[in-house]
């Protein structure tokens, strides 16, 4: 295996092209900048397409046509950019079309926007969280594949490290199943057939081939995604099976995070991390069950507190969690604030981790 | 004096009348459309269906239809479809058509749908060379909302968000969007016709044929505005729809081509 010394976003490119991703459009905004230009640099020569759109609105249905087309495409952005994108990746959800979409954001913000949308309807997002770039480059392939498997827009919740940092890297094509052909696809033959398609998030259908309509559509959506829910969950644990203290994070906080766990294992202290991997769905049952015997569980977030809901939501005791996180960016707010810094993150564990652990009324 | 050697046999039948009549429903149509009595977006549409048959391109047409009364019609209409948000056609159609280059890519919009909400997708399609034939069907009023003010509602027309008429204080002024496409580099053929007289309903066919073409050749994003009636949302007797487009909308928006590969030739 060959390492290759390459920047994220080329990494990640890479790996889009190792995908068959054939489509790219995506509008300037730092830092998921690299990642258009990689794009732009690389698409050419591969065989495809990657437009420099003029807004994030653009962009997005720009991919979606070429979904809606039969090709595997992705957008991308960050924070406003990805606001934007919102009503197209609820559309994408609601008439069922893959749509892969690279957050790469500034902080950790956008943990809402990823998990909850901004669109409307009853649709969730796949949300993918590398805690480093060569798990990006795995994550980037299966986002592919879990969008056309489930006909869904998904997400990959990248971050500045993630879209500049240069690394050794081996893009390698995974291993995935394959996956049923796609006759839903618009390419024109169906025309003048009395069987042509339509792709609608109302989905009555033609004349020859009604489709269930608005109400059974959503409801089809919904089902899915009940589906999807308990089977996609990824996590990891690290020390995770005997600690005392859990820490729970993810993305590149979940990195730094690692880091100064096995510091202080090193050291003797009991202390464990759980990663969700799958930001939705939330691995909430793996995470009640590594919650049962810790004294207590740290979240440690970029931001004023998101991700928390849902682990109070899983945690078999919801009065043994604090929040060591916090909204932290540089002083350009495009990038990490100083809260990201093993030393920070390894005082904010042991202050928690010293204390005696409060042990709620009632929890022998 | 010339004599007329022309006799009338009447022992046999006379032949049987002509079967060219515009009654015989055009095979892409698999049904009747549900717009409402004087409307004339299906006029507008069946000439786009019978124009996609004149040519040939019936089993590589894709069409990408944004929000408006029209979308109803897209149920028997015997084409692949991808209808869209409100605007985003020119954007969706650019990405099927780039991946499709071999395909006929074509978006419907009406004026609330291209002009308001879509206004720059249209343009930065057109901006771009996009390889795509945009319809516009402008009534100058949202139809499927009940008759509200679009961007191209002409100044006096009165809607149930302009109940005096529209006036440029209050409300500023209607959008010539064929002449702004027309204005841009990337766009290869743009014309407006109507379909509010048997004569403007042949010039208009003509007009579609021309901007098919033009994406057959190559030549980027050709559009063409066809003004249509709309008597719900004017709230004129249906029958009156044709005139009072004639006297209100033709005014603003002149009938012709704007731009074509000819005309730049000349």
């Amino acid at each position: 295996m060959t390492l290759e010394l390459l920047q994220g976003s080329v990494a990640i490119t890479r790996a889009a092209l190792a995908a068959d991703c054939r489509f790219f459009a995506g509008y300037p905004m730092s830092p998921f900048t690299p990642l258009l230009e990689a794009m732009s640099r690389e698409m050419a020569g591969a065989g495809g397409v990657c437009i420099n759109a003029e807004s994030e609105i653009e962009g997005a249905n720009m991919a979606l046509g070429a979904s809606a087309a039969g090709f595997r495409s992705a957008t991308g952005s960050c924070g406003q950019g990805i606001a934007l994108m919102q009503e197209t990746i609820a559309e994408a959800a609601l008439n069922e079309t893959p749509l892969v979409v690279f957050n790469m954001a500034r902080n950790q913000q956008d943990y809402y926007q990823c998990t909850r949308g901004g669109g409307w309807g009853d649709y969730r997002t796949i949300t993918l969280a590398p805690k480093d770039i060569t798990e990006a480059v795995e994550h980037t392939q299966l986002l592919f594949h879990l969008a056309d498997k489930y006909r869904a827009p998904v997400i990959l919740y990248g971050d500045d490290l993630l879209s500049k940092t240069q690394v050794g890297v081996h893009v390698a094509p995974l291993d995935l199943p394959e996956l049923p052909a796609k006759d839903w696809a618009l390419d024109g033959s169906a025309s003048g057939t009395g069987k042509s398609r339509q792709v609608w998030t109302f989905a009555m259908g033609k004349k020859n081939d009604p489709g269930p309509g608005p109400d059974g559509q959503w409801k089809r959506v919904a089902a899915k995604f009940a589906e999807i829910e308990p089977v996609e969950a990824r996590h990891e644990g690290i020390h995770a099976d005997d600690a005392e203290t859990l820490v729970v994070a993810f993305g590149s906080a979940a990195k730094f995070a690692e880091y100064v766990v096995e510091e202080l294992r090193g050291e003797g202290h009991r202390v464990g991390l759980f990663r969700p991997i799958t930001l939705w769905p939330f691995p909430g049952a793996a995470l009640a069950r590594a919650t049962r015997d810790v004294k207590r569980v740290l979240v440690f977030e970029l931001n004023a507190g998101q991700m928390i809901d849902d682990v109070r939501q899983w945690a078999h005791d919801r009065d043994t969690i604090r929040f060591i996180g916090g909204v932290s960016i540089d002083e350009h707010g495009l990038a990490y604030g100083p809260l990201l810094d093993a030393p920070v993150i390894r005082e904010r564990i042991l202050a928690e981790h010293a204390e005696p652990a409060v042990v709620p009324a009632g929890r022998s | 004096m010339a004599t007329t050697d022309i006799t009338i046999d009447t022992r046999t039948a006379p032949p049987p009348p002509s079967t060219k009549a515009a009654s015989a429903a055009p095979s892409l149509i698999l049904g009747e459309h549900q717009l409402c009595p004087g409307c004339g977006e299906p006029v507008a549409l069946r000439l786009l269906l019978e124009t996609l048959q004149d040519l040939g391109v019936v089993d590589r047409s894709i069409g990408v239809v944004g929000h408006g009364c029209y979308g109803s019609f897209v149920r028997i209409m015997d084409i692949d479809v991808l209808q869209c948000l409100h605007g985003r056609a020119p954007s969706c159609a650019t990405g099927i058509k780039r991946m499709r280059p071999e395909s006929v890519v074509f978006t419907l919009q009406g004026d609330g749908d291209m002009v308001n909400e879509g206004l720059q997708e249209i343009l930065h399609s057109a901006a771009r060379g996009e390889n795509i034939t945009c319809i516009l069907l402008n009534n100058g009023v949202f139809g499927d909302t009940g008759g509200q003010q679009t961007a191209t509602t002409v100044l006096g027309q009165r809607t149930k968000t302009s109940l005096e008429g529209r006036n440029p204080e209050q409300h500023g002024y209607p959008i010539p969007i064929a002449d702004l496409v027309a204005s841009l580099q990337g766009s290869g053929y743009v014309a407006r016709g109507a379909v509010s007289t048997p004569g403007a309903v042949a010039k208009t066919k003509r007009m579609i044929k021309r901007a098919v073409q033009s994406q057959l050749d190559g030549h980027g994003l050709s559009l063409v505005e066809i003004l249509t009636m709309c008597p719900t949302g004017w709230f004129v007797p249906a029958a009156e729809g044709a005139d009072y487009q004639g006297a209100s909308m033709e005014p603003v928006y002149p009938i012709g081509e704007l731009k074509s590969q000819e005309n730049e030739r000349a």
